[in-house]
């Protein structure tokens, strides 16, 4: 087999199994780890794809800073493991809930179909290299001209989000 | 099936590279005991071979014939691999180092090797998000002990390390402005060369700020004096490592001594012209990058004998509200200079 083939079935089990993993385990801290786990392999997917800048953002931003988020949160409050049938968060849900998250999952299902059935089939076949993503400075030149008005709004929205963080956290003294 | 001879090469390129970076990490506990003793007027290790050189491999020894201790309540599973990240995390910094210009070993290959493990086009990048993953070693060390004192000590560490990730990338992102190349190996191309003839045209001295950024969050990043809280067991019982005994203790000290390797390998190739230097021929030049790694090495070990220990809100405040805005100021400054010249 090609060696390119055989990473991708690798990375693709990888990335696949560690999402299950995720939700299908009860301990809070292996969520996370796997969670890390699959971003890793997702990073491998983007080299597979001749864009390593993207797997390196991938992994700077994903798998380092939020991850190290989710860590810290878990770590702090000290989740415990969420035993079976008892009221953990499916528990506070209730059946509405769950029944709401399955209209939802559902919802989601079809717009993904959708959205594939209106590129075509004919989208996958193109050819990688005419639209290759791996030059760093071709990114940051269309980020900055073509793109500059959504980059910089989504700069503010995250400045706004974090001074927002912060007033909530912030205790009167 | 014949075997392709460049293939070979490079896997024997790799086994060199891990192997040296092990031997480094030996090395540097010697001249760590041996520069110690010195500064503090005593001779240092001197029974176990010449001058004690054998002593690292003797501690390796008696580490290994240690107990393997792990408390009651501890997460097994996490307890034993969060020293294997760290120390993998370490190790994969250095694979996109470049060390040397090229070598077809005297004629034996068709086409040269390059002397790196590979060449990435986005290499600053990944040595920085390799050293990102380095944090879930120590996080999940203090986690998985089930100890107050590892859970506190893992905290600080991984505190220390993210703000000072900061002020590091702000320093490599304004050498990358400079060079406008992510790959070390054009970085350090294109410092060679030199201004009348005397002065080497190194980053270092166009970026003297950005230097000094860059070597403090290093220090920092690495955990070292004088940021060194897991070594502080008299007022903070140790740090994420408390728990740990035998062998996976030392692979923690390995990842500490291979990440200050990693550290000053990479501050040689961003500011002080990685492998050029005159008088050796293109084959040696290697030499002039261990010259300089060493030369910075031998800094970060004179640094420790020599300055006491930050307070931890001392070492908070001096990143957030000195090093950041300092990174922050150098990096326009640098912007504005590439602009104006072009």
């Amino acid at each position: 087999m090609d060696v390119n083939a055989l990473a991708f079935y690798v990375f693709a089990a990888i990335t696949i199994l560690a999402s299950l993993g995720v939700v299908g385990q009860r301990n809070p801290m292996y969520s996370v780890m796997l969670l890390i786990t699959s971003f890793g392999a997702l990073a491998g997917l983007y080299v597979l794809l001749d864009a390593p800048f993207t797997a390196v953002t991938q992994i700077i931003i994903y798998a380092g800073a939020i991850m190290v988020l989710f860590l810290f949160v878990v770590m702090l409050l000290n989740v415990p493991r969420e035993e079976p049938g008892l009221p953990g968060v499916l528990g506070a849900l209730g059946t509405r809930g769950m029944q709401i998250g399955a209209v939802l999952s559902l919802v989601l299902g079809i717009e993904i179909v959708w959205a594939l059935s209106r590129v075509g089939l004919g989208w996958f076949g193109q050819d990688a290299a005419a639209t290759s993503v791996s030059s760093v400075t071709l990114i940051g030149k269309s980020l900055f001209t073509r793109h500059a008005f959504a980059f910089e709004a989504t700069s503010i929205l995250i400045l706004v989000a974090m001074v927002g963080a912060v007033v909530i956290a912030r205790r009167e003294r | 099936m014949s075997v392709d001879p460049q293939i070979v090469a490079q896997l024997g390129l790799i086994f060199v590279i891990f192997n040296m970076l092990v031997l480094s990490a030996a090395f540097m506990v010697w001249m760590e005991r041996k520069v110690c003793a010195y500064i503090q007027d005593r001779v240092g290790p001197n029974r176990v071979g010449f001058e004690g050189v054998l002593q690292p491999f003797a501690d390796v020894i008696k580490l290994m014939f240690k107990e393997q201790l792990r408390p009651k309540a501890a997460d097994a599973l996490l307890f034993a691999i969060a020293p294997v990240i760290s120390a993998c995390a370490a190790f994969a910094a250095f694979s996109v180092v470049p060390f040397g210009t090229s070598t077809t070993l005297f004629g034996l290959l068709d086409e040269p090797v390059p002397l790196q493990v590979t060449d990435v086009n986005v290499a600053v990048l990944v040595i920085f998000a390799i050293a990102s993953m380095g944090v879930y070693g120590i996080v999940l060390a203090g986690w998985s002990s089930n100890s107050k004192y590892s859970l506190l000590g893992a905290l600080r560490s991984a505190a220390q390390m993210i703000s000072y990730e900061l002020s590091y990338g702000l320093a490599l992102a304004a050498v990358i402005m400079l060079a406008g190349s992510l790959s070390l190996r054009e970085i350090v191309m294109n410092q060679s060369g030199s201004w009348w003839g005397v002065i080497p045209k190194w980053y270092i001295f166009l970026q003297p700020i950005g230097f000094l950024v860059y070597m403090i969050a290093g220090v920092a990043e690495t955990n070292r004096a004088p940021f060194d809280f897991p070594e502080a067991e008299q007022e903070l019982v140790a740090g994420y490592h408390t728990e740990y005994s035998s062998m996976s203790f030392a692979l923690f000290f390995l990842a500490e001594y291979v990440n200050m390797v990693t550290v000053a390998a990479v501050a040689t190739s961003l500011y002080l012209g990685g492998w050029l230097g005159p008088f050796l021929p293109d084959w040696l030049a290697w030499v002039w990058f261990l010259v300089k790694v060493f030369l910075i090495l031998f800094f970060y070990v004179w640094m420790r004998w020599t300055l006491p220990r930050y307070r931890y809100d001392q070492l908070m405040e001096f990143g957030w509200k000195w090093l950041l805005p300092v990174g922050v100021l150098n990096l326009l400054a640098t912007a504005a200079l590439v602009l104006w010249i072009g």
